[in-house]
């Protein structure tokens, strides 16, 4: 998959993406910095995480409170302390906006990490131990690749969280909406990292730094955690990045139909839930929440094929 | 051949076995069944009563033995009622299948259509203005949350023209130009929002394709460039492209569940979203596990015709798990 790694030579001990020394480091960053879009989509999605990290601050300072209802201030126009104006129940848009970037970023990076977790731990077994292992769990990913993921999420997310013994006020939690969201995601969000990972062992398996620690005693364990596992970083570190985009779309389309982060709570997508049927007479509010979505989800992509060119170039053709 | 797709079915019908006994055992932690619903609305109603009516319907059994006896009764075509129609299941959802088909067939020609001459196109000039301007829409397409795009296209095109509706199917009965007005706008939505995906695909089979040692004979050869691009790397690029068409199945009803939604097209997606936010959670089983058979037998479908046009593909390497075609 990369014949840039096997001109690379990683030393045997494998530590990781440093294991290239300062010289492949520097490159990596180089080939990264030429990306002029992923820089500027890095640029932005930090400036996006201050934002939503600092929201409850920066709402407090414009004095506005993104939670309070006011009927007598329906669809204010942008000014004064509402940078955008109101929604349809007279709370301010851009500090909603903020705070559904909470949401989306929290969800995003959290699913992400635990699909490539699940996933890059089965990758492992599966590229590593071949065989009847390699078999049965590369069928069971090609059967989860193959599910209509947005029905099945709908089925999932209905799931009444009481009824599995959690006491009525703890279930209707935000937290327990996040968990389920980022649960429920992650369930099925694995294979493409599993897939990437398992062909990525499946080469590394046969180098002689893997052989020469099989003949020193070393036990499956350890090689694949000291050995294969930190040369297939790089691997699940685009794939991750890459995944987190698809992530934000899902949890945007779940909690717009209704079913992922329930109102009060501002997430982009519930958001737009109203945004339909306003969409003939105010359709700013169909427009911002809608555009944070793309801008963030663009950038996500553009950063994942910024890092692609960067560590690993031959894949991107 | 026949062994293989026997294997591959079996492999199938376990996934959807398995899949059904999961969905089968997440309806009994729904909210809203039934006998809760009777408990709330009906304040004489007492423990015993509630035991009493478990008991007839057979919910005091395990869950095996009551899924045991739900697919005993589906396997001879017994889909049980649908709540919120007052239907047999099979009844609703055969029709909306059908609905399903209409627009994700229509969307993915389409696609199709625009996909391959803009992937060859970036193909022909890799690193060039044209191939960087394709690579941004894809991007677009690719990032873009379908429900908003189908807000915008409702705002940009139905607001203005009147013509165009903004949801809905038409009168029943009616005639083709109105099911074509109607059909418009969810298409559309359906075909920007899978384009990028598709396009970007081809883009690589193609360079990818131009790569191969014939290119260069032909190039040698002194052919014309679109005779290479066409007659030779095309038909090459274009054998990869299938695999991922029919891999992308569960991804294009995914996006079909949204735009039915969200332009009041009754198809499947719709159906089962409806019925899982109405508690009628046997029909979106039924709808869901109906879903989940056609994304599989397609994905069955594209195997056998990849073997069927490539003579390379023998079915003893077709099998070991990799599916080709994909792309890091």
């Amino acid at each position: 998959m990369s014949t840039d790694m096997q001109i690379d030579h990683p030393s045997p001990t494998g530590h990781g993406l440093s294991s290239y020394g300062p010289g492949r480091h520097r490159r990596v960053v180089r080939r990264f910095l030429r990306h002029r879009l992923a820089v500027g989509s890095l640029i932005f999605l930090l400036l996006m995480t201050f934002g939503a990290v600092a929201a409850p601050l920066i709402a407090r300072s414009l004095g506005v409170d993104p939670f309070a209802v006011d009927l007598f201030n329906r669809f204010a126009p942008p000014g004064g302390a509402s940078l955008l104006g109101t929604d349809e129940v007279g709370r301010d848009l851009f500090t909603r906006l903020l705070h559904g970037g909470r949401v989306s970023l929290a969800v995003g990076l959290t699913a992400a990490v635990f699909s490539a977790a699940i996933g890059t731990m089965i990758g492992l077994l599966a590229g590593f131990h071949g065989g009847r292992v390699d078999a049965i769990l590369m069928r069971v990913t090609d059967g989860v690749i193959a599910l209509p993921i947005l029905p099945l999420l709908i089925v999932l997310a209905a799931v009444d969280l009481s009824k599995l013994g959690l006491t009525a006020e703890s279930a209707g939690s935000e937290t327990a909406d996040l968990a389920r969201l980022i649960a429920i995601i992650a369930a099925v969000g694995w294979p493409t990292v599993a897939r990437l990972v398992r062909a990525e062992t499946l080469s590394l398996k046969t180098r002689d730094y893997v052989t020469a620690a099989r003949a020193l005693g070393a036990r499956p364990g350890r090689i694949m955690r000291r050995h294969i596992l930190p040369n297939a970083l790089a691997v699940v570190v685009v794939a991750t990045t890459l995944s987190i985009g698809n992530i934000i779309l899902l949890e945007s389309v779940l909690s717009f139909l209704g079913l992922g982060i329930q109102p009060p709570t501002a997430s982009w997508g519930n958001m737009l839930t109203n945004a339909q049927d306003l969409v003939w007479s105010e359709p700013h509010l169909a427009v911002w929440p809608g555009l944070m979505i793309f801008a963030t989800v663009i950038a996500f992509n553009f950063l994942g094929d910024g890092l692609q060119d960067a560590l690993d170039p031959k894949a991107g053709d | 051949m026949l062994s293989y797709t026997a294997t591959r079915l079996l492999e199938c019908l376990l996934v959807l076995l398995v899949m059904s006994f999961l969905v089968y055992g997440l309806i009994g932690l729904m909210p809203g069944d039934p006998i809760d619903l009777m408990i709330s609305a009906n304040p004489d109603f007492t423990a015993a009563d509630a035991q009493r009516l478990k008991a007839l319907y057979g919910l005091d059994r395990p869950l095996l033995e009551r899924y045991g006896t739900w697919l005993w009764a589906a396997l001879q075509g017994d889909f049980g009622y649908s709540r919120l129609y007052q239907q047999p299941v099979g009844d609703i959802l055969l029709p909306r299948l059908g609905w399903t088909t209409v627009l994700l067939g229509t969307s993915l020609a389409l696609t199709v259509m625009i996909a391959i001459p803009l992937g060859v196109w970036a193909a022909a000039r890799p690193y060039s203005r044209v191939d960087y301007g394709i690579n941004m829409i894809c991007f677009a397409g690719i990032s873009v949350p379908p429900f908003w795009l189908a807000l915008i296209l409702i705002l940009l095109v139905a607001v203005p023209f009147q013509a165009i509706p903004a949801g809905g199917m038409g009168e029943a009965g009616a005639g083709l130009l109105e099911r074509l007005r109607h059909l418009f706008l969810p298409v559309v939505t359906l075909t920007l929002a899978s384009i990028g995906g598709f396009t970007r695909f081809m883009r690589g089979a193609m360079i990818q394709a131009l790569r191969a040692d014939h290119i260069r004979t032909a190039r040698a050869k002194g052919l014309s460039r679109a005779r290479i691009l066409i007659g030779h790397a095309l038909r090459h690029a274009l054998l990869p492209l299938i695999t991922v068409v029919a891999l992308s199945f569960g991804t294009l009803f995914s996006g079909a569940l949204i735009t039915e939604t969200m332009f009041s097209w009754s198809g499947m997606g719709r159906t089962i979203y409806e019925a899982t936010l109405g508690n009628d959670y046997n029909l979106a089983l039924v709808g869901l596990l109906t879903a989940t058979g056609f994304t599989l037998a397609g994905n069955i479908l594209a195997d056998l015709l990849y073997a069927g046009l490539d003579p390379r593909i023998s079915f003893q390497t077709a099998s070991d798990g990799t599916g080709g075609g994909s792309t890091a």
